[in-house]
């Protein structure tokens, strides 16, 4: 059903770091290798190896340049999947019932079978987190990697997203945001987690850690002392020379 | 947002079919026996024709009749329920006044309501989106059911009248450019906003997540067409409105003249229809530095 439910059990979400991210792309790779093998339609490419290659992904990567008052540019990469939104505008546009919340852990789902390839639920959602899959006609996003997280057949450290199994840098952390007491609600408290867009109401899952502020140094600078001016107010035959120079 | 042809046609011929079904389903003109059927039949072709349009950009459109369960929160769902509706109501009207010479009053005006509720769902399917700002506005309603009045009473042949509707639907198209043109930078939502990254500094987008293209890029960031939007925006209005307006105030041969200003004012609206979809700009844009 597309009501959306008034709360759930879970927030099964992730928390990305901004701060720690260095933009190498492995968890783009590393969910398109596990999305495409396994839970429903294969994510598939166009053109691959041509011109005009495109592909379906539920996470990309972005790179920002933010350019601060005072002080240099910094490069801030940026990865963007669903961000299973607790009051998730996709869902409720949906005329089919595809799409859905779950009300155990709060994920946001699309039964392929389902889903008639109408892509209102991709116009709906603000992050672009949605594609439509061009081969399989049907609407692709992020599931919280479902078929990981609650398989038993995977070692215990497996049952993560596979992008936060993958991210060498550990920028990507998993678990339930509705429990004030768990690790990823603990770092956003700590960190001052966000939201994206906040403005428009979706109210998303998923939060983003602010780059930490960069350290400011005082500027010691050795040869500064030698390279200070001789003479601020000359004399004599200098003093004669600036005053010509200056009426020329 | 990329302006598909099939949803273009949609919106424009299923508009002025479901706007001329309403003006038969309130006896403006009363019709019967051929001349009923020939009305009934232009209305059923542009309305049934438009819809069948909008199965064509659906991935599947094999299992289009699920689309029919979602009625409580969805427009799209609703917009399948009013159209089923009026095309129904308005097929016992329009047969009985066709074959029994009958006219049923009450049907034809619960018809005609049912035609103008499914304009009101597709253009709450657009205006409904706050991903949208410029079509996310109570004007957006306004402008989809002027049109669908002004282009009904246009094929209704509703003389006086459809001059009227035709001015004010002109009006109205101005109104929602004039207002459509400052929604997003009203709306509030920024790169810096899009990426929580403004209380650093201001934010440029450095690098896209690929070098090619992708579905978000093809379907939501259209920039290249607006260049002409200006230009655009007078031809539409001519079309639309001026053209039709001066053709039935002329005194040439009124059925002739009437034919001309309908071909003109789909033409116009057609036009204005792919500026409603080239112009705005879905907020996704700005996770690209685009718009």
């Amino acid at each position: 059903m597309t009501q959306l439910p008034e709360t759930t059990q879970r927030k099964l979400g992730l928390v990305i770091d901004l701060d720690t991210c260095v933009g190498c792309h492995a968890c783009v790779i590393s969910c398109k290798g596990w999305n495409t093998e396994n839970y429903g339609a294969p994510l598939s490419d166009q053109n691959p190896y041509n011109k005009e290659a495109s592909g379906t992904f539920l996470n990309r990567v972005h790179s920002y340049e933010v350019q601060p008052d005072i002080g240099a540019a910094q490069l801030i990469h940026f990865p963007k999947s669903c961000l299973h939104c607790d009051d998730a505008p996709c869902v409720t546009v949906c005329p089919t019932g595809a799409s859905y919340k779950r009300v155990e852990d709060g994920i946001v789902l699309v039964n392929e079978s389902d889903c008639i390839g109408c892509g209102l639920c991709a116009w709906a959602c603000p992050y672009g987190a949605r594609e439509l899959d061009a081969s399989e006609g049907v609407m692709k996003k992020c599931t919280l990697c479902v078929d990981r997280i609650y398989n038993e057949n995977l070692p215990e450290e497996d049952r993560v997203p596979s992008c936060v199994r993958t991210c060498p840098a550990g920028a990507r952390h998993f678990g339930d945001l509705g429990d004030e007491d768990s690790a990823v609600s603990q770092l956003v408290a700590e960190r001052g987690g966000m939201d994206l867009m906040p403005e428009l109401g979706t109210k998303p899952v998923n939060k983003y850690l602010p780059p930490r502020p960069k350290d400011t140094l005082d500027e010691i600078d050795i040869l500064a002392p030698l390279l200070a001016p001789v003479a601020e107010d000359p004399k004599g035959f200098m003093g004669w020379l600036d005053k010509t120079l200056e009426k020329l | 947002m990329h302006p598909a042809p099939s949803v273009i046609l949609f919106t424009t011929l299923s508009g002025i079919g479901f706007g001329l079904l309403a003006f038969l389903g309130l006896g403006l003109p009363v019709v019967t026996g051929w001349l009923a059927f020939a009305f009934f039949a232009v209305a059923y072709l542009l309305a049934v024709g438009g819809l069948l349009a909008s199965t064509f950009h659906l991935g599947h459109p094999e299992r289009a009749l699920k689309a029919f369960s979602q009625w409580q929160t969805s427009w799209l769902s609703r917009e399948a329920w009013a159209a089923v509706g009026a095309l129904v109501v308005m097929g016992i009207y329009g047969a009985g006044l066709v074959f029994l010479d009958l006219r049923m009053p009450i049907l034809g005006q619960i018809g005609a309501a049912l035609s103008l509720a499914t304009v009101y769902c597709t253009s709450m399917i657009y205006a409904q989106l706050k991903t949208v700002p410029r079509w996310n506005m109570p004007l957006t309603p306004v402008l989809f059911v002027s049109l669908s009045l002004a282009g009904g009473a246009l094929l209704a042949g509703a003389g006086f009248l459809a001059l009227i509707l035709l001015g004010s639907a002109g009006c109205v198209q101005i109104a929602y450019w004039v207002v459509g043109d400052t929604r997003l930078k009203r709306s509030g939502t920024t790169i810096e906003s899009a990426t929580g990254l403004g209380h650093i500094g201001s934010v440029r987008a450095f690098e896209p997540p690929h070098t090619g293209t992708n579905y978000l890029m093809s379907e939501f960031m259209h920039v290249v067409g607006r260049k002409h939007a200006a230009k655009l925006r007078i031809i539409a209005l001519g079309l639309m409105v001026l053209a039709p307006v001066i053709l039935i105030m002329s005194p040439f041969n009124y059925v002739l003249a009437l034919l001309l200003a309908a071909a003109t004012h789909l033409a116009g609206v057609c036009v204005s229809r792919w500026l409603f979809f080239a112009q705005a700009e879905h907020v996704v844009g700005l996770y690209y530095g685009k718009r």
